[in-house]
């Protein structure tokens, strides 16, 4: 593997790859010491064009178990601020000979600009491009399904035939449109469930069912619900009329999480806004995959990392 | 591409019962004892082994499994090698004797991995190693305490031990 920028082209034997090498991770991490010597020498650069703390974080504690030192480059206060092009920070970055770059931009595309401009030679991660993709975010739903679904018996499985629905801001979400892709490689069945305004104009291509009633998705008894952000820094238009109204007809109620089976998985990509898309009852329950997402964050993004960076590169494809 | 068969079934199994027997001499008796393989055929070598060790010491002894990917010093030089799983015992490893289990001794690589890799597990208070076949060509100061059987080899030729478990048959070959 050489870049991973979408789910959309990645085959069911890589993802499973990932997701059966990410569970070595986990069990490393079981460990009294945490860190492992696979990318000692290596230089993870994280090169943050847009906020994010969670996604950061989760790939800095990763690259770090892995023993490769890490650069943490945020738009704000940088070179950027200055006006400097997406060009010069990559030539720059590779004149420090960087191994691997994670990056997030506003811009859908700028981490395949990035893999294919010929500026570096360092393997590009997508944290999240604009509305595209973020595809380390689906890679862990899905590792954290199975895990919920087969236990220690998930080494080499998919999802075939799990039920997910997705509810929420389609329209802006990157993390949905990786669920998307993946979780229609691993074999699962996809509902989209949000207000008319926020689907996207033509999903006749994509490979999933869409409703607009919350209700009758939740009569339907999936095997997991993922809750997404409502991104109130992209409601630029009325999408909806109000937050409460939000709440009352697309959010995770109480009641409607009484309404789901016991063995529903609740999940929620983070962070959470209380109240308007998750109720805290729901945010906390049993069924809640929530923090179990966080923790699985980290092992996936190890695998993703050292996938990537401990091979010699001239031997692969 | 000869291939020669230099251990049949029954050389291993007489092989590994008389490495059981030794390791439980060198320990004076099974207490203490685990026992770690190093993936993938070294694992199965050493249940084989603690199963020997139970049946001749009528006590348990436990079994492992212990990965030294990501511990090698080789990573950047092959295409990227997925890891296996690392299983240790229910009781640790701490102040235990733990021997290790490996199907070919070659370089002695693997094996400084495999400590680098134990390091980080626990800290047992005996380290020993036990390898079915010895080839020579150590590149590191390393050395097996219980040996199946010392075979002189060439660096260029191969040597491949097949395991009724993974491969449907036990025999060991070297052949160019």
């Amino acid at each position: 593997m050489r870049h991973l920028l979408d789910t959309k082209h990645l085959s069911r034997a890589e993802a499973i790859r990932i997701l059966d090498v990410a569970e070595d991770m986990a069990d490393t991490q079981q460990r009294e010491v945490k860190k492992l010597p696979a990318l000692r020498g290596k230089t993870v650069v994280n090169l943050f064009f847009e906020d994010s703390t969670r996604t950061r974080i989760s790939f800095e504690a990763a690259a770090k178990r892995l023993s490769a030192d890490v650069i943490n480059f945020s738009a704000k206060g940088s070179s950027v601020s200055k006006g400097e092009s997406l060009q010069d920070t990559a030539q720059t970055l590779q004149a420090m000979a960087a191994d691997a770059v994670v990056i997030r931009h506003a811009a859908s595309g700028a981490p395949r600009t990035l893999a294919t401009s010929g500026w570096i030679s360092a393997g590009v991660v997508n944290a999240g491009d604009g509305t595209h993709e973020h595809p380390t975010q689906a890679l862990l739903d899905a590792y954290t399904m199975r895990k919920r679904r087969h236990g220690a018996g998930s080494r080499g499985r998919d999802l075939e035939g799990m039920r997910v629905t997705i509810v929420g801001d389609i329209l802006h979400s990157r993390v949905a449109r990786s669920n998307v892709w993946l979780l229609q490689t691993l074999g699962a069945e996809v509902t989209l469930v949000a207000p008319p305004t926020l689907v996207p104009q033509d999903v006749s291509d994509w490979p999933v069912q869409v409703g607009f009633d919350l209700d009758a998705a939740v009569a339907e008894a999936p095997d997991a619900i993922m809750m997404l952000r409502i991104q109130l820094e992209r409601m630029n238009a009325a999408f909806f009329p109000s937050e409460r109204e939000y709440a009352r007809t697309w959010g995770l109620t109480t009641d409607r999480l009484a309404a789901l089976p016991d063995d529903t998985i609740v999940m929620h990509p983070g962070p959470m806004n209380r109240g308007l898309e998750i109720a805290s009852e729901a945010a906390d329950s049993a069924r809640s995959t929530v923090l179990e997402q966080v923790t699985n964050g980290v092992s996936v993004r190890m695998a993703v990392l050292y996938l990537l960076l401990s091979g010699s590169n001239e031997n692969e494809d | 591409m000869s291939a020669r068969t230099v251990l049949h079934a029954a050389d291993i199994h007489r092989a590994l019962t008389r490495i059981s027997h030794e390791i439980l001499e060198s320990n004076k008796g099974p207490d203490g004892l685990v026992i770690l393989g190093i993936p993938t055929r070294g694992v199965t070598l050493a249940h084989r082994v603690a199963a020997l060790l139970t049946e001749i010491s009528g006590t348990p002894i436990p079994v492992g499994a212990l990965d030294v990917t990501m511990y090698r010093d080789d990573l950047h030089r092959h295409p990227t090698r997925a890891p296996h799983p690392t299983e240790m015992p229910p009781g640790g490893i701490d102040g235990k004797t733990v021997v290790l289990v490996d199907d070919v001794l070659f370089s002695g690589r693997t094996i400084r991995a495999a400590l680098d890799a134990l390091g980080d597990v626990g800290r047992p208070s005996v380290v020993r190693l036990a390898t079915l076949v010895d080839r020579g060509h150590r590149e590191l100061p390393i050395r097996p305490d219980f040996v199946g059987k010392n075979l002189p080899s060439s660096r260029e030729e191969r040597v491949n031990v097949r395991l009724d478990e993974t491969d449907g048959t036990d025999e060991v070959t070297i052949g160019s």
